[in-house]
């Protein structure tokens, strides 16, 4: 039996051909070497995320994550959910509390469950992958099986919204996050100061209004190179994205010349772990990140 | 003026406030606002060009009767979702959601601003998502792009296929998804039969709190 099992909630970006789906790679890899077992609610639905809100209204977005509590609760009994994107985290966390803060939202929540054939008798605890990493392991335990240190390089740790805020890590400042810091340096890596570690990316925003969404990404990269910065560092898939694939219009728009790679934690710390650059997703980087292709590879 | 719109504004007729806190979610909370302005100076789209009124203005103008101003104004449509207003309010307001909600409220009523994009991308969003239970990243940036029409929807494309080929090339934009394929639920049936009962009973809460 694995040393800690979890109901896990994928979200739709990391499906297979998806925009994150180098990111599942890397955790599964990160999961089979920390010894945790994950096993995906059995037909999870989308979280609705952030920006549904006009179109979904209160009630519905709520009976979606509802779905997923239901599910996870019936199929994987005593198991904590986690997830590994920001916004489904969010998504979850918020309607839970909505859920069990509101007897009447709750109600409501079951009558439309019914249709569905499902029932909730208690809300599960909701963890992003992080929190499992640092509150259930502990940076000690994480440490262990390093076998490559990432020494000598740099990264800016870009922790982004959501999983700071409005819930965030517990334990960390809104303003100044550093369990990704920590986490970075716990695979050998350093982690530079900068100022705008969690300056939103625009999120859904960088498809509505890319003008300024692109502004706010130009402000976290340019301050990550002035910074002495290699790499960016993200715990969330719409961060990771949005701070990668619009480089090369910034570049266009700016006259700037950015061309830094944007992983995941979890792609860092396979590396460290001994993986290959295929176990960690790096062919996922649309920017591809050479410095740890050749790492990998020695 | 549409016909929601025109019974809430009888049913309310000057108080603006009220309306909000009964049917805007979260807008009961809107009276605790002490205008400080953290939010305002705390939002990251408001230092570009494009707002009329950030938070701090828009809770005032709700209390001083602004129905037609704040309804329809864009502002609610440029919330990131960053949680940072949230975060900061030492009232503790969650501001984020009360623009939602508002926002939310205006489109109910018609009266959001027309071809917004955000709230296109939000229609876009939900519509995708709830048709199979999952979303379809490809069939979701189609919409988004072909909104204006045909012509500007190829023009957006070109502008965009350097971006769209990177994700290819890292297999992480599944073309097959335009055709159908990808992932889904296998429970369609029941997700849109609780969708639908669930919007069926927030149509019913909220008509409620109106003739009470």
């Amino acid at each position: 039996m694995a040393r800690k099992e979890y109901a896990f909630y994928p979200g739709c970006s990391s499906q297979k051909g998806a925009s994150a789906s180098n990111y599942l790679t890397s955790v599964e890899s990160m999961c089979k070497t920390l010894d945790i077992k994950i096993t995906e609610i059995p037909d999870w639905n989308c979280c609705g995320a952030s920006i549904s809100y006009a179109e979904s209204g209160e009630l519905p977005r709520h009976v979606m994550n509802a779905r997923n509590f239901a599910l996870a609760e019936s199929n994987l009994p005593g198991q904590d959910i986690v997830a590994t994107c920001a916004a489904c985290w969010l998504g979850a966390r918020e309607s839970k509390e909505r859920l069990e803060h509101n007897s009447a939202l709750m109600a409501d929540t079951q009558e439309a469950l019914k249709e569905a054939g499902l029932s909730i008798k208690a809300i599960p605890e909701i963890k992003h992958m992080v929190e499992v990493l640092i509150e259930d392991l502990g940076y000690d335990e994480l440490k262990k099986p390093v076998k490559k240190p990432l020494d000598g390089m740099k990264f800016a740790g870009y922790v982004g919204c959501q999983t700071n805020r409005p819930f965030g890590i517990h334990g960390e400042s809104f303003e100044n996050p550093v369990y990704l810091d920590k986490l970075i340096e716990t695979v050998g890596g350093e982690a530079v100061p900068y100022d705008q570690k969690v300056t939103c990316c625009g999120g859904a925003l960088a498809f509505s209004e890319p003008d300024k969404a692109q502004a706010q990404i130009k402000d976290i990269i340019e301050s990550a190179y002035d910074n002495g910065a290699e790499m960016l560092v993200t715990p969330c898939p719409l961060c990771q994205a949005n701070t990668e694939v619009y480089q090369g219009q910034i570049n266009k728009k700016y006259g700037t010349k950015f061309n830094m790679p944007v992983l995941y934690y979890s792609q860092l710390m396979v590396l460290a772990y001994g993986g290959t650059a295929k176990e960690a997703g790096l062919d996922g980087n649309v920017i591809r990140a050479r410095k740890l292709e050749a790492f990998a590879a020695k | 003026m549409s016909n929601a719109n025109e019974q809430m504004a009888a049913r309310y007729k000057n108080n603006f406030l009220k309306e909000i806190e009964e049917q805007a979610e979260m807008g009961e909370w809107v009276k605790m606002c002490m205008q400080c302005g953290v939010c305002s100076g705390s939002c990251p789209t408001n230092f570009h060009p494009g707002w009329d009124h950030p938070p701090q203005e828009i809770f005032m103008m709700i209390r001083a009767g602004k129905r037609e101003e704040v309804l329809t104004s864009n502002s609610m449509w440029m919330c990131t979702s960053c949680y940072n207003c949230y975060v900061r309010c030492p009232r503790k307001l969650p501001i984020t959601h009360i623009m939602h909600g508002i926002a939310e409220y205006a489109y109910r009523l018609g009266l959001a601003p027309k071809m917004q994009p955000t709230l296109h991308l939000s229609q876009t969003f939900w519509n995708n998502c709830t048709k199979t239970g999952r979303v379809n990243e490809v069939k979701l940036t189609q919409s988004l792009y072909f909104k204006d029409g045909f012509m500007a929807g190829i023009k957006k494309g070109l502008e965009m296929k350097d971006v769209a080929l990177g994700l290819v090339k890292a297999k992480r934009l599944n073309i097959f998804e335009a055709l159908g394929g990808g992932h889904k639920c296998k429970d369609i049936k029941g997700i849109q039969a609780m969708l639908a009962k669930a919007k069926e009973l927030e149509a019913k809460r909220k008509a409620a709190k109106a003739v009470a």
